[in-house]
């Protein structure tokens, strides 16, 4: 009988982690219809580069083929560039100043750690633009919290 | 052929459908030159050009320095900051493993004392023994002579380190937060100096030159090798100069005069 109530102990403590886990990277997720989805902050401007649906799919794909195009050939000026992506998807801190890709809040964050993908990109990339502010934008009010778009 | 009224009466020989043809094909042939033209152009003139957006590096240029030690003060180190402040080079206080891009190094004859004190930094060889070594080929020429790590594939096995007879390279093993936009730098990989190829590209002089001109040295000039009227070509064929280590056959870009 020891087992049985041993289980069952153990049945009510997965039942109770269950919800702090979930609670636990509600940070960066909202929960529609039951289903968690990333809450990602919206860029500034008025248009990504691409379609977001292409951008979504794709993004890696595209910055792979300019770093190489723009580190061993030189050539400057593409549209997908990252320092770019930087610029237009800082989001701002509450002090004023854009957060590092070590805040949860950073925009490539948001989706790659509801995803689980590691990116290794800011191991060397500034993850933000280089004077640490953001200029307004739309959604992008110094220090209020930024607007989201969510998956749904 | 016959001509309509409202069509001038043609020149004996004259084919309007012919010269219409012909001046499509020449403004096509125009645009198609043009690309190959407006390069041209860049590399044969001053250098404060920028390259075209999409324009690759060209093999017509082979940037280059020269660094006339007679006019670097010993007690200046005007260019080795600049350098620190372009590429955010700051150090964590260990002069024996900061990553390094430029150094001035104090020479001295020992013959009569006399002494000189002479910025290095990668010499962008046109034959660099650290890309022959490197193992994945991070370690690359680009086309316009400037010698790159491709810090994307770079395994930090630092063999370029040894190979490179100016000990040029630096390792970085901590790991670093706002590095500056132009200047991707991270832990496990080499770096060097990379003549500043952000500012090149961009028209540009790199930053210790500038910093050098700005302070009233004047001892470092930045320029096209390739361009017999660059003010670089022009000063290497007027004066006697030297590369460092010019017997091991690697043709350093960078030159010094008066050493």
């Amino acid at each position: 009988m020891t087992q049985r109530r041993i289980f069952v102990a153990l049945l009510v403590l997965a039942a109770l982690c269950g919800p702090v886990q979930v609670t636990g990277a509600t940070e960066n997720v909202r929960v529609v219809s039951g289903v968690p989805v990333p809450d990602i902050p919206r860029g500034q401007g008025e248009a990504c580069v691409a379609d977001t649906a292409f951008m979504r799919r794709n993004h890696m794909t595209l910055l792979r083929h300019q770093r190489d195009e723009t580190m061993r050939e030189g050539i400057r000026g593409n549209l997908y560039s990252l320092q770019e992506c930087i610029a237009c998807h800082a989001v701002t801190g509450p002090d004023g100043v854009a957060l590092t890709v070590s805040s949860p809040q950073h925009f490539c964050r948001a989706c790659h750690d509801y995803a689980a993908v590691s990116i290794d990109c800011f191991q060397c990339h500034a993850s933000r633009p280089e004077s640490g502010l953001v200029a307004d934008g739309p959604g992008q009010t110094g220090g209020a919290a930024p607007a989201r778009v969510s998956l749904q | 052929m016959s001509p309509t009224k409202k069509s001038p009466a043609p020149t004996p020989g004259f084919d309007p459908v012919r010269r219409r043809f012909l001046s499509a094909v020449a403004a096509a042939a125009g645009v198609t030159l043009a690309p190959g033209v407006i390069l041209y152009g860049i590399s044969r003139s001053a250098q404060a050009v920028a390259r075209e957006p999409g324009v690759a590096a060209s093999a017509e240029v082979r940037w280059g320095m020269l660094i006339d030690v007679s006019r670097c003060d010993g007690g200046c180190d005007k260019c080795v900051s600049a350098c620190v402040e372009e590429h955010g080079l700051y150090g964590h206080g260990r002069p024996a493993t900061d990553a390094q891009w430029i150094r001035k190094v104090e020479v001295r004859d020992p013959g009569s004392g006399e002494s000189r004190s002479v910025p290095v930094m990668c010499q962008h060889c046109a034959s660099p023994p650290c890309v022959d070594v490197c193992p994945t080929g991070a370690s690359f020429k680009r086309a316009d002579g400037i010698v790159l790590v491709d810090r994307h594939i770079c395994i930090g096995c630092r063999y370029c380190m040894m190979a490179c007879p100016y000990k040029a390279r630096s390792f970085v093993a901590e790991e670093l937060e706002d590095q500056k936009t132009n200047t991707p730098r991270g832990p496990g990989t080499v770096e060097a100096c990379n003549m500043c190829v952000h500012r090149v590209d961009n028209g540009e002089q790199p930053a210790c030159v500038q910093a050098c001109g700005m302070a009233g040295g004047g001892a470092m000039l930045f320029g096209d090798l390739r361009d017999p009227d660059s003010e670089i070509s022009r000063a290497v064929a007027r004066y006697a100069t030297q590369q460092i280590r010019a017997d091991l056959g690697v043709d350093p870009g960078v030159r010094y005069r008066n050493l």
